[in-house]
């Protein structure tokens, strides 16, 4: 998978509050979770962004609650991927398990909101074609390849289940 | 990373084995779980759930995914616990409509647990009351503070929606093996100083991502001096450190409390093998800790709460999965016996279960709480994440005994939230200012 986008950047340890605050949890309707993405730190990010933007942040991506509302959101806004030095693990997990495209690169201080893209989830490629300049993805372990791959957790649970009836 | 000790002198298989690994309480109960032989920290496991449990905003995308699955049961009705606790009692007609999903799914799938308003309580004070919970347990939760349930020696963590539809259908998890960080606390605790304090104390020592995917074991003489409710508020903020869990090993104050108010809890004592590999070993005096207060906008923002003398605050919030205990509620009638809350503030007590309303209802603590000008409710997550029941106006300032303290957390993005025990929270509201308790009693 491949993906092209303009970058919104993010400090380090983004919480799920600042992703979709909690007054919004009242629904699980993907188009008003999308409407408030990430509001609380930037009023007007959904309306700003276009169809396949990517988030780069800092460290802690995600931290705080268990919301998938959180995934929702940033999928529904228009969110192609999300780009961070580390992920918080519930926020890890649910991505994971949902399709979000993620992925981890050491440091992400030469990229600069603006810049453009282009992401190869497969190898890990990530380049900045407004910089010109190649950064490589932290590998994702076998096991959560696999998931992945099938399409997220209850695709795989389906996979391993027709497997396992073998 | 490990150290592995030969056995030498046995017969038999043991032998043929030749080696035995040293664990953590944290690997024993994750190994036990499974069908292997051996385990270690990195590993992927796909491991056996002895409970699943879902919330008012939760559960309702679980049960979606589960239904898009085309499943038709449930993989054990029993090992499900459904709480509508976030937004209710009902606050608008949307969560009214989140809540009716958990009840007509706990109905079709004929949950034995599920908990409707005035039976119900915040769902992780709630399932250790009832007994649901214990020792050696491997339990998952679409809620990030399932952690709690360490505290009892158990594996718990929390997870995500998704991870719960798969868990009804399947009642496995995929969990990768984390690797543990001890924290070891010795010395006597100073006056006003309890579980809530230490856990502020380490967050702020450690970072919001200091313990980030692993498992934190609590151990030490001050650990085991310290109450089950005590231990409770500890294991529940783990994840505030980007913890995985909290554990803290099975003891007799453990035993007696699965074994009273009707529990009978039978669980599994799991204890870490002397010589089980630590990513790192943290040791505290807390002889030194003072009650402490973490200032706005992360847990790790903590000091002693001298620090923050001058902070004048609006609101005072007592209540939650973290501090909303009957232990909790008497330190705060403790302090609130006889006194006035201060003209400019809001004391908002929420008791986290309806068992733990009705006792302080029993135990006078409710008319301490209303003789001093306070609000008593009904048990709910409410303001904690700012869903209900004192939200916050912009510019407004609130201590709180809850778990986090984010931007906007519990209302407008321009207010602020200071965490700290019930007792300072007690405190702060007879003075307008964050106060130690001393400056009251």
């Amino acid at each position: 998978m491949r993906f092209k986008g303009k970058v919104w950047k993010f400090k380090d340890d983004v919480n799920t509050d600042e992703i979709i605050p909690a007054r919004y949890l009242n629904t699980i309707d993907p188009k008003e979770l999308g409407s408030h993405c990430m509001e609380d730190i930037d009023k007007d990010f959904s309306k700003k962004i276009s169809k396949g933007d990517i988030i780069i942040a800092g460290k802690n991506f995600g931290c705080g609650s268990s919301r998938e509302h959180a995934q929702i959101s940033i999928k529904s806004a228009g969110i192609s991927c999300v780009i961070a030095e580390s992920f918080a693990r519930i926020f890890l997990r649910n991505a994971i398990n949902m399709g979000l495209p993620i992925l981890e690169i050491k440091d992400v201080s030469g990229i600069k909101e603006g810049d453009y893209l282009e992401v190869d989830l497969n190898s890990g490629s990530v380049m900045n074609l407004t910089e010109h300049k190649e950064y490589k993805a932290k590998l994702l372990p076998k096991f959560i390849q696999e998931i992945i791959k099938s399409g997220g957790l209850l695709k795989w649970i389906k996979r391993r289940k027709v497997k396992n009836a073998d | 990373m490990y150290k592995v000790y030969k056995i030498s002198g046995l017969r038999g298989k043991c032998v043929s084995i030749g080696y035995l690994m040293a664990y953590t309480i944290t690997e024993k109960i994750l190994l036990a779980h499974t069908d292997k032989k051996s385990i270690a920290p990195g590993e992927f496991i796909y491991a056996k759930i002895d409970l699943a449990l879902g919330n008012d905003i939760t559960a309702p995308i679980a049960i979606q995914e589960f239904e898009a699955t085309g499943a038709k049961k449930v993989f054990d009705r029993r090992k499900i616990a459904l709480v509508p606790d976030h937004f209710t009692p009902a606050k608008d007609k949307k969560s009214a409509e989140q809540a009716k999903i958990l009840a007509n799914f706990a109905k079709k799938h004929r949950i034995i647990n599920y908990f409707e308003v005035g039976r119900m309580g915040v769902e992780h004070a709630l399932l250790p009351e009832i007994g649901l919970v214990g020792p050696g347990d491997l339990i998952i939760g679409a809620d990030s503070h399932t952690c709690t349930y360490g505290a009892l020696g158990a594996f718990s963590t929390g997870i995500g929606s998704t991870d719960l539809a798969a868990g009804f259908i399947t009642g496995c998890v995929w969990l990768k093996v984390p690797e543990t960080i001890k924290f070891t606390y010795s010395g006597k605790l100073k006056p006003w100083v309890g579980g809530k304090d230490l856990i502020l104390h380490t967050i702020g020592d450690i970072g919001v991502d200091g313990a980030l995917y692993m498992a934190m074991e609590f151990q030490g003489e001050a650990i085991r001096a310290l109450s089950m409710d005590d231990r409770f508020s500890m294991c529940n903020m783990a994840i505030e450190a980007g913890g995985k869990s909290g554990i803290i090993e099975p003891d007799d104050i453990t035993r007696k409390y699965i074994n009273s108010d009707g529990r009978n809890v039978k669980g599994v004592f799991y204890k870490s093998d002397e010589g089980a590999g630590y990513h790192k070993v943290i040791e505290y005096d807390v002889s030194k800790i003072e009650p402490q207060v973490s200032a706005p906008h992360l847990p790790s923002n903590s000091g002693p709460v001298s620090k923050f003398k001058k902070i004048n605050i609006d609101q005072s919030v007592i209540g939650s999965c973290t501090n909303g205990r009957i232990s909790d509620l008497r330190m705060a009638a403790g302090i609130l016996k006889g006194k006035k809350v201060n003209s400019k503030v809001r004391l908002i007590i929420i008791p986290a279960t309806q068992k733990i309303y009705s006792q302080a209802i029993k135990e006078g603590l409710a008319d301490i709480f209303l003789n001093a000008g306070g609000v008593f409710s009904t048990p709910s997550c409410g303001p904690c994440l700012g869903g209900h029941l004192g939200i916050l106006a912009s510019g407004e300032k609130a201590i709180a005994t809850t778990n986090r303290n984010f931007r906007g957390r519990m209302g407008h993005p321009d207010s602020e939230v200071y965490l700290s025990n019930p007792a300072v929270a007690a405190a702060s509201a007879i003075k307008g200012r964050i106060a130690h308790p001393e400056e009251v009693i």
